[in-house]
């Protein structure tokens, strides 16, 4: 097998993933992403979409084949490892927030920061920032409950970019929304790619792939049916 | 039930396996502690009424001299006024049974009521079997269970003179009408020469008052010979002295009983309130389908009562299980035959615990019942976010790590079920701070109520032989003894004491006495009121001797000795029990004038400073064995009595533990089962496995806290509240050092119990809460 190239945040190498004795989510699934890229994965139900997800964010481990994000092989790491793995790099988006509603929007965001036991100034400014850079600071007090999906949405990804990942996961981030809030997500994550975040972005969105995607990749049965860079963006 | 209704009940059951094992693990354990709780409770309520009742025991037991009576004159006095039915006559003799080991020079055998009686039952005083058989045949011999001499056992030989038994059974009457029976052929043997009493039997159309016994015992009286009467002994007399021991268990059965109870109320609520309002959802789904309100209602309460049932019946089969030890604790410490729990017991608690399920089911099945549909499938299980809101705020920003603060603020996004399960942790620590204080107490009552137990050694002048050995032929000369273990190395402090029975003005019988000589110092005793005596003519006595008499600590009483009398005054009140609690004590000189009769001596040796106990005891015993006495290091008096309330405590404290933390247990599955998309949420942004665990712990631990803060000083009042009750049961005053048993660092480690308890049953969900899939957590929604 070939040694990972450091140009390359994600390097999934001949990944297969079988769920008891059901076909394979995923099979011989080798794939790459640079560093700064914007993937957007494609694909019907059941095309295993969410499965490569969950290997990225090591909530999953592959059955066979190998997963390295940033240098380290998720797929050999330890419950508590990936723990640690997830706080440090990887952020995720959902397509239902996920936001924990019995938290403050600001204590939603503090919180991977307050997980990894960072100090809790440097991760008050952090949040404070980040707030102001998505343009939800005036809703730091309030409840989840009380913002559109658009501004929870936004919310979740200051949550997800807290502790600074060098990826970000979006599973469907633009599934719950409106039109007006989709585009609006659409163009957030299309300007954190500008600033150099690496994305991948789970989608059923043709749209969303084609604004915020650099690159697109579409599954078929747990293989790789099409893999093209955007021309435009 | 429909068949569609039966089979969502049956589906409910089965898909919520954790919550089926929860609702029948509570059931079973609440209903096997109330079982037997209540069981006791009731047995030791009245054992001695109960017994008489059923042995249909004589209200008037009369004994005859035998050669001023015939037979039929006898018999004819069961037609005497107010004599309902009667035994006999029986033969009566009284003899001295020894056993096959040998006799202690200066000790005798007590007098023992030989009855010939050819069968245990019979229309008056119906007597128990224990064990064995009754008499068949001269030769064998049934013994009373109290009678029963220390290390017999069925088919050992007591002889009485010539006559040699065989023990074939051990027997109880509740009437004490006898200490042993034989066929009425086989008491010729034992007379001897002498003239065996006959013994009457009454029953008495009215026996309730001691003056209606009296009344037939006058007229039984009259129906005889005059001067025919030996003796009378009435039913009032005998249940007095049985209650003694018994009044000691009611108070603490009584609170543990009461305990178990709330407690089991506590978590069946607890337990089906949260299955109900987890299936919120599910009732909008089959409601949707089509169920009325009333068939949700009934399928719910069904749903609960299910498993309830099933527990409830597995819990009344427990609790009698491990009632049979107890009970037979219970009997020997009564002196009653082993008594079942009664089938009332296994209806009636099983009944009301189901009452209580249902009860509890069907409020909160009726709200979700009522529910509009939309509203009820709207419901996810990460329900109660808004509630308690800021509250969680202030926890969270508190200096502790973040998993810490989301625990501790769990509980206040469903307060009503924290505060049940911290009513239930609370009751847990109440029963371990109780049950720690009674089994402190009690340690303390067995080892300060003996004062007949002193020093670090103890010497007896005349100790059983060890087998083989020859019978000393008389005591060891205690002077002899007081030399070698002065001239012993190692010797700090002796006394010794001896022991005679006394004549004590105003009271029947009289009491026993117990002189000291040499220095008290290493005596154990313990004082209730006033003070040691220290000079010539003080004494003091226990609180039973002074009620007796009526006499108060400064006063003085006259002890008498084949008339020659003495005046001692009473210094202090000990806290003695042994001896019915009639022992007086006083220094030897006190009573010198009155040239008592004394046992054999024992002495008390404190040792010196620095020196072993156990070694020094055995150089003493190598030193005073040739003059006929025995050495051996001092050692805690045994009583049957608190070994029975110590099993009972530690049972009944286990079991309360033991539903309080199923208790925590069900409410963290809930909890975590209702939050399990937020633990997911966590766990995808970073919580390791081990924070998932202290988050779930640490949501337990407060409400631990909490309840253990409460819980221990009401378990310190129920304490300082039951144990002066079980001693004035038992005629005594426990003195406030041996109540007072809580120190600084016991309430703090007790403090701590509402936790542990907490802890514990947060463990397993916790584990399955960090072992838990992300992925699958997320789902959830």
């Amino acid at each position: 097998m070939p040694e990972p190239d450091p140009a390359h945040l994600i390097d999934l190498s001949d990944v297969g993933r079988t769920y008891d004795d059901g076909p394979a989510a995923l099979s011989g699934l080798t794939l790459r992403v640079r560093r700064g890229e914007a993937l957007a994965v494609l694909g019907r139900s059941g095309s295993g979409k969410s499965t490569l997800l969950n290997l990225l964010a090591g909530l999953d481990r592959p059955s066979t084949g190998r997963v390295t994000v940033d240098g380290l092989r998720v797929d050999r790491l330890s419950e508590a490892a990936c723990a640690k793995y997830r706080r440090s790099h990887v952020g995720m988006v959902f397509q239902f927030f996920n936001l924990l509603d019995d938290l403050t929007v600001l204590d939603n965001v503090l919180l991977p920061a307050q997980l990894a036991g960072a100090d809790r100034t440097a991760a008050a400014a952090r949040a404070a920032e980040l707030l102001d850079r998505l343009g939800i600071a005036r809703h730091a007090r309030a409840h989840p409950g009380r913002l559109s999906g658009g501004e929870r949405q936004r919310v979740a990804v200051a949550r997800a970019l807290m502790n600074r990942p060098p990826l970000l996961l979006a599973d469907e981030p633009t599934g719950a929304l409106d039109s007006a809030s989709g585009a609006d997500v659409r163009e957030l994550l299309r300007e954190l790619n500008a600033e150099g975040q690496t994305i991948v972005l789970v989608t059923h969105d043709l749209a969303l792939a084609e604004a915020c995607a650099t690159r697109t990749i579409e599954l078929l049965d747990g293989r790789i049916a099409r893999d093209v860079a955007a021309v435009t963006r | 039930m429909s068949g569609a209704l039966g089979r969502v009940v049956r589906a409910g059951v089965g898909r919520r396996r954790t919550q089926t094992a929860v609702m029948v693990l509570t059931t079973l354990l609440s209903v096997a502690a109330a079982v037997l709780a209540l069981g006791l409770l009731v047995v030791s309520s009245a054992p001695f009424d109960r017994a008489f009742a059923r042995q249909h025991g004589a209200h008037l037991t009369v004994e005859f001299d035998g050669s001023a009576v015939t037979r039929d004159r006898l018999a004819a006095t069961a037609r005497a006024p107010g004599v309902a039915e009667t035994a006999g006559p029986f033969a009566l003799v009284s003899v001295r049974l020894r056993g096959e080991g040998p006799v202690p020079p200066g000790f005798e055998p007590p007098p023992l009521t030989v009855v010939g009686r050819s069968s245990a039952d019979g229309p008056v005083d119906a007597v128990s079997l224990n064990e064995g058989r009754w008499v068949r045949s001269a030769g064998e011999i049934v013994l009373e269970a109290r009678a029963l001499p220390p290390g017999l056992v069925l088919g050992d030989r007591v002889t009485s003179g010539t006559a040699e038994l065989t023990v074939v059974g051990i027997a109880s009457t509740a009437g004490a009408s006898a200490d042993a029976w034989v066929v009425p052929d086989g008491l010729p043997a034992l007379a001897g020469a002498r003239q065996p009493a006959f013994q009457m039997l009454y029953r008495l159309t009215a026996a309730a008052t001691r003056a209606e016994v009296a009344a037939g015992r006058e007229a039984v009286a009259a129906a005889v010979p005059a001067d025919a009467v030996a003796g009378t002994q009435s039913y009032l007399d005998v249940r007095e002295a049985a209650q003694e021991d018994r009044g000691a268990f009611v108070p603490f059965v009584a609170a543990f009983a009461l305990l178990g109870l709330a407690m089991s109320v506590l978590v069946i609520s607890v337990v089906v309130s949260g299955a109900v309002s987890a299936a919120t959802r599910r009732i909008g789904i089959l409601k949707s389908v089509g169920f009325t309100p009333s068939q949700i209602g009934r399928a719910y309460v069904a749903q609960a009562l299910l498993p309830g049932s099933v527990g409830a019946v597995l819990g009344v089969a427990l609790g009698n299980a491990l009632s049979v030890p107890l009970m037979a604790e219970v009997a020997a410490a009564y002196g009653t035959g082993i008594e079942p729990i009664p089938l009332w017991v296994d209806l009636v608690v099983p009944a009301a615990a189901l009452a209580v399920v249902a009860v509890t089911a069907f409020g909160p099945a009726l709200r979700a019942a009522r529910l509009p549909t939309a509203t009820a499938l709207r419901v996810g299980p990460a329900a109660g976010g808004a509630r308690g809101r800021r509250i969680r705020g202030l926890l969270g920003r508190l200096p502790l790590p973040r998993p810490v603060t989301l625990g501790l603020a769990a509980p206040f996004a469903r307060p009503a079920r924290s505060v049940t399960t911290a009513a239930a942790v609370t009751f847990g620590a109440l029963a371990v701070t109780f049950a720690v204080g009674l089994g402190n107490t009690l340690v303390a009552v067995k080892a300060d109520g003996d004062p007949n137990r002193g020093g670090d050694v103890t010497v007896r002048t005349v100790a059983p032989p060890e087998p083989g050995e020859q019978l000393p032929g008389k005591p060891a000369d205690p002077v002899a003894v007081a030399a070698a273990t002065a001239a012993l190395p190692g010797t700090g402090s002796v006394y010794r004491t001896t022991r005679t029975q006394i004549g004590v003005a105003g009271l029947k019988g009289g009491a026993p006495l117990v002189a000291y000589e040499g220095d008290t110092a290493g005596s154990r005793h313990t004082m209730v009121a006033g003070r040691w005596f220290e000079a010539p003519g003080e004494a003091v006595a226990p609180t039973r001797f002074l009620r007796a008499t009526g006499l108060r600590v400064g006063e003085s009483v006259a002890l008498s000795e084949q008339g020659r009398t003495v005046r001692v005054r009473l210094v202090g009140e000990v806290f003695d029990l042994g001896g019915n609690g009639m022992v007086l004590r006083t220094a030897a000189a006190s009573v010198a004038s009155l040239d008592p009769r004394y046992m054999p001596a024992v002495f008390f040796v404190t040792v010196a400073p620095g020196t072993d106990s156990a070694a020094y005891a055995e150089r003493l015993n190598t030193a005073v064995s040739p003059l006929g006495a025995r050495a051996a290091v001092t050692e805690v008096g045994k009583s049957s009595v608190i070994l029975a309330m110590q099993a009972l405590i530690v049972m009944l404290t286990v079991m309360l533990v033991v539903v309080a933390c199923l208790g925590v247990f069900n409410t963290v599955v809930l909890d975590t089962r209702d939050r399990v998309r937020d633990l997911g949420v966590c766990k995808a942004l970073g919580m390791t496995p081990r924070q998932a665990v202290a988050q779930v712990l640490t949501s337990v631990a407060g409400i631990g806290l909490v309840a253990g803060v409460v819980g221990v000083p009401l378990g310190v009042g129920l304490h300082s509240w039951v144990m002066p009750a079980m001693g004035r049961a038992v005629g005594t005053t426990i003195p406030p050092a041996d109540i007072d048993v809580y120190g600084a660092p016991l309430l703090a480690l007790l403090a701590v119990a509402g936790m542990v308890i907490a802890t514990a049953g947060a463990l397993l969900p916790a584990g399955r809460a960090a072992r838990t899939s992300t992925a699958h957590a997320l789902r959830a929604e």
